[in-house]
C-alpha cells in the first residue's frame, strides 16, 4: 500500500505526483526526464519535497502540514540505484550484508534465501568491480532485498544494460516481483518492462501524474498516447493457457472465451499467463476472412474509436471479457464504416509475435507472465 | 699472505659514521616531533578536507585559504604568528597555560605545533582530492540501507580515501620532519629541546668544525625520508590491491 500525494521542485522540474497502489508491483513509468528519479528520491527521502504526504502500508513518511519527514535511515526503503552503487571496497558478501553490520537491521529474509533466489552464489567473495553490469544489478536488488524493507523502489534497474545483460536479468525479476513479500515501485521507460511485471500503472509526464491504475486498463486507454509512447502501444491480455500442439509447435491459450495460438510458448497447460499485444499487430475485417494465414481471428465489439490528427486512428475491441487495441489508418475506419457496438474480426498474426519474441524481449509483441 | 687485512681498517673511517649523542638525540626529537604533529593534524585534516570537499558553507574560501596559508607564507612569518599567538605572553599561548598546563614556547610541543601547522596543508589536500573522487552517491546508498550519517561515512568514504589520506600523511610527515624556518622562529634552537635535525644540520654547518656533523646528519635525514616512502608505496599497492579488486 503505497500512498503519494505531493509537491516540490527538483532543478528547474515542478513535480506534482499523486497516485496509490494496493501493493505488489507498481510501476512509475515515462519518458526520459519525466521526473521519474526526483519522484522516487522524494520518496525514498533523498529529496525533500515542499507539501505533501507520503505513507507507505499506512506508515506516514512524510507529512509537510503535520512536519513528519523520516530521515533516509529511518524510512527503510530498499533504493535499487540505476548504476547499482555497489560498495567498491567491500566483496560481494560484505555488500550483501551491509545493512545487517552498518545499517543494523537483523530482521528481514535470510542471506541464503535471497542468495538464491537471485543466482549470487558464486559471487559471494568477488568484489563489485569485477562483475558484469547484470551481476552488479543483481547484487543491488540482493543488497536493497536484505535490509528488510518495506518498500522496494527500483529505479530503471535495466538502463545501464545492454540487451543481453537484460535478458540474463528478466527471469530473476520476474521472481522477485512474484515472491518479494513487500510492494515494490518499478520505475521504468519500457513499457515491456512495465507490462511484463506490474500490476499498477502511474504515468509520469513533464512532472506531473496524469493516470493510475490497474496496468492493463491504463495501456487500454487511447488517450495516453503522448505518455505512453505511441509506436509501442498495445493491450495488454490475461489468458489461461490450455495446450499445446506440439505437430505445428503452437500453444492455444484461452484469454476469456476466445482461443488465441501463439507460438514457442514456453509454458505449461493450465499456467496463467500475460501476451501483450502491440496495436500495430492488430488488423480489422468486418466478417471472418476466409483463405487467410493468419491464425488468430477472434470476433470482436468496438467500444471506442479515437481519431489522430495524423492518419491513424486507435481502435479499441471487446474480445471475451478483455480489450484489444489495434491501430489502422483513419481510411479504413471510413472505409469499413466502424462505429462503436459494432462486431469485428480482430486479426492477430501469429508469426509476427514469435519472431519478435526469439529476437529480442524489448521489442517483444507478446510474452508470456505468470500471473498473481 | 701475512694475516694483513687487505684493506688497513683506519678508525677515524669508522668513527666518522658513528652517530654522537647530541645527533641521536636529535633524530629522536625529530621523529617525536614528526610523530605528534601527524597525529594531531591528521584527523583534523581529514575533517577539514571532508568539510571542503563535501559542503559548501559561507566562509568555504576563507577556510580553504587559511589551510593554504603555511604553504605561501615565508616559514619566518608563520613561526613569528605562531610566537605572537602562543607565546608565553601570546593569547591562547597564555590561556593554554593557565588552564591545562600546556606550554608551547621553547618547548619540543611549540616544535610540534610549527611542524604540524606547517604540513597541515600538505595533508589536507591530497585526502580533498580523494574525498573528491569518492562518488557521494555511495553514501546515499549507505544511508537508504540504514546507515546513520557517521557509519556510512566510516563505513564508506573513509576506507575508500585510506590512499589519499596514506599520501597526505607521508608527505606531511617528510614536511614535518624537515621543518626549519617556522620552528627555529618559534622556539628556537635549543639542544635537546628544540633542536630537530634541520636545526641540527644548520647549527653544524655554522660551526667550523662541523661538517662530519653535517655530513652524517644529511644522511639519517636521507635514509628516514627513503624508508618512508618505501613503506608508503608498498602500503598503498596494498591498498589500492584491497580496495579495488578489479585494477590488477
Amino acid at each position: 500500500m503505497i500512498e503519494v500525494d505531493i509537491t516540490g521542485h527538483v532543478g528547474r522540474m515542478d513535480l506534482q505526483a499523486q497516485f496509490s497502489s494496493e501493493g505488489g508491483v507498481t510501476s512509475l513509468f515515462g519518458q526520459s526526464g519525466a521526473g521519474k528519479t526526483s519522484l522516487t528520491n522524494m520518496i525514498a527521502g533523498l529529496i525533500q519535497p515542499e507539501t505533501g504526504q507520503i505513507s507507505v502500508n499506512g506508515e506516514t513518511l512524510f507529512d509537510a502540514d503535520k512536519n513528519i519527514n523520516l530521515p533516509v535511515q529511518a524510512r527503510r526503503i530498499g533504493h535499487v540505484f540505476q548504476d547499482a552503487r555497489l560498495f567498491p571496497h567491500l566483496s560481494v558478501k560484505s555488500n550483501l550484508t551491509y545493512a545487517r553490520w552498518a545499517g543494523r537491521r537483523q530482521q528481514g529474509r535470510a542471506l541464503n534465501e535471497v542468495v538464491e533466489l537471485l543466482g549470487l552464489e558464486d559471487l559471494l567473495e568477488r568484489k563489485p568491480g569485477t562483475l558484469s553490469g547484470g551481476e552488479k544489478q543483481r547484487v543491488a536488488i540482493g543488497r536493497a532485498l536484505l535490509s528488510d524493507p518495506r518498500l522496494l523502489i527500483m529505479d530503471e534497474p535495466l538502463a545501464n544494460l545492454d540487451q543481453a545483460r537484460r535478458n540474463d536479468i528478466l527471469p530473476y525479476l520476474d521472481r522477485l516481483c512474484a515472491d518479494a513479500g513487500i510492494p515494490i515501485l518499478y520505475v521504468s521507460h519500457s513499457i515491456e518492462e512495465v507490462a511484463r511485471l506490474s500490476q499498477t500503472l502511474v504515468i509520469l509526464s513533464d512532472g506531473k501524474t496524469p493516470a493510475f491504475g490497474p496496468v492493463a486498463d491504463m495501456l487500454a486507454r487511447t488517450d495516453l498516447g503522448r505518455a505512453t509512447g505511441r509506436h509501442e502501444a498495445g493491450a495488454l491480455l490475461e489468458g489461461t493457457v490450455k495446450w499445446e500442439d506440439p505437430e505445428w509447435g503452437l500453444t492455444h491459450v484461452d484469454i476469456g472465451g476466445e482461443v488465441m495460438q501463439i507460438p514457442d510458448l514456453p509454458a505449461e497447460p493450465g499456467e496463467a499467463i500475460r501476451l501483450r499485444i502491440r496495436a500495430r499487430d492488430v488488423s480489422l475485417a468486418l466478417t471472418p476472412p476466409e483463405g487467410l494465414s493468419i491464425r488468430n481471428t477472434l470476433s470482436g465489439t468496438i467500444r471506442s474509436i479515437s481519431r489522430e490528427t495524423g492518419p491513424y486512428a486507435e481502435i479499441l475491441c471487446a474480445v471475451g471479457d478483455q480489450l484489444i487495441r489495434a491501430r489502422i489508418t483513419r481510411a479504413s475506419v471510413v472505409d469499413l464504416q466502424l462505429s462503436i457496438g459494432k462486431q469485428v474480426t480482430v486479426l492477430i498474426k501469429s508469426v509476427a509475435i514469435d519472431r519478435r519474441q526469439r529476437a529480442s524481449i524489448n521489442s517483444l509483441a507478446q510474452w508470456q507472465y505468470p500471473r498473481r | 699472505m701475512n694475516g694483513r687485512p687487505l684493506v688497513p681498517v683506519d678508525r677515524a673511517y669508522v668513527n666518522f659514521l658513528e652517530l654522537q649523542p647530541a645527533e641521536w638525540q636529535a633524530l629522536f626529537l625529530t621523529l617525536k616531533v614528526a610523530s605528534v604533529a601527524l597525529l594531531v593534524a591528521l584527523p583534523l585534516a581529514i575533517l577539514v578536507a571532508y568539510l571542503l570537499a563535501r559542503f559548501k558553507f559561507p566562509g568555504h574560501g576563507i577556510l580553504n585559504a587559511l589551510v593554504h596559508l603555511p604553504l605561501v607564507m615565508p616559514p619566518v612569518v608563520t613561526g613569528y604568528v605562531l610566537l605572537l599567538a602562543f607565546g608565553r605572553n601570546g593569547p591562547i599561548g597564555s590561556f593554554l597555560r593557565e588552564t591545562f598546563g600546556i606550554s608551547f614556547a621553547f618547548n619540543w610541543t611549540g616544535a610540534a605545533l610549527a611542524a604540524g601547522v606547517m604540513a597541515f596543508p600538505l595533508l589536507v589536500r591530497p585526502i580533498r582530492l580523494s574525498f573528491e573522487a569518492v562518488d557521494p552517491k555511495l553514501e546515499e546508498a549507505a544511508k537508504s540501507l540504514g546507515a546513520h550519517r557517521l557509519v556510512a561515512f566510516l563505513t564508506v568514504t573513509l576506507p575508500l580515501t585510506l590512499p589519499g589520506i596514506l599520501g597526505g600523511a607521508i608527505l606531511g610527515f617528510a614536511k614535518a620532519m624537515g621543518e626549519f624556518g617556522a620552528t627555529i622562529t618559534f622556539v628556537s634552537n635549543i639542544p635537546g629541546d628544540t633542536r630537530t635535525l634541520a636545526l641540527a644540520l644548520y647549527t653544524a654547518t655554522q660551526s667550523p668544525s662541523g661538517d662530519l656533523a653535517a655530513f652524517r646528519l644529511t644522511i639519517i635525514a636521507t635514509i628516514v625520508a627513503f624508508a618512508a616512502l618505501i613503506a608508503s608505496e608498498i602500503l598503498a599497492r596494498h591498498l589500492r590491491k584491497r580496495l579495488g579488486g578489479d585494477h590488477d
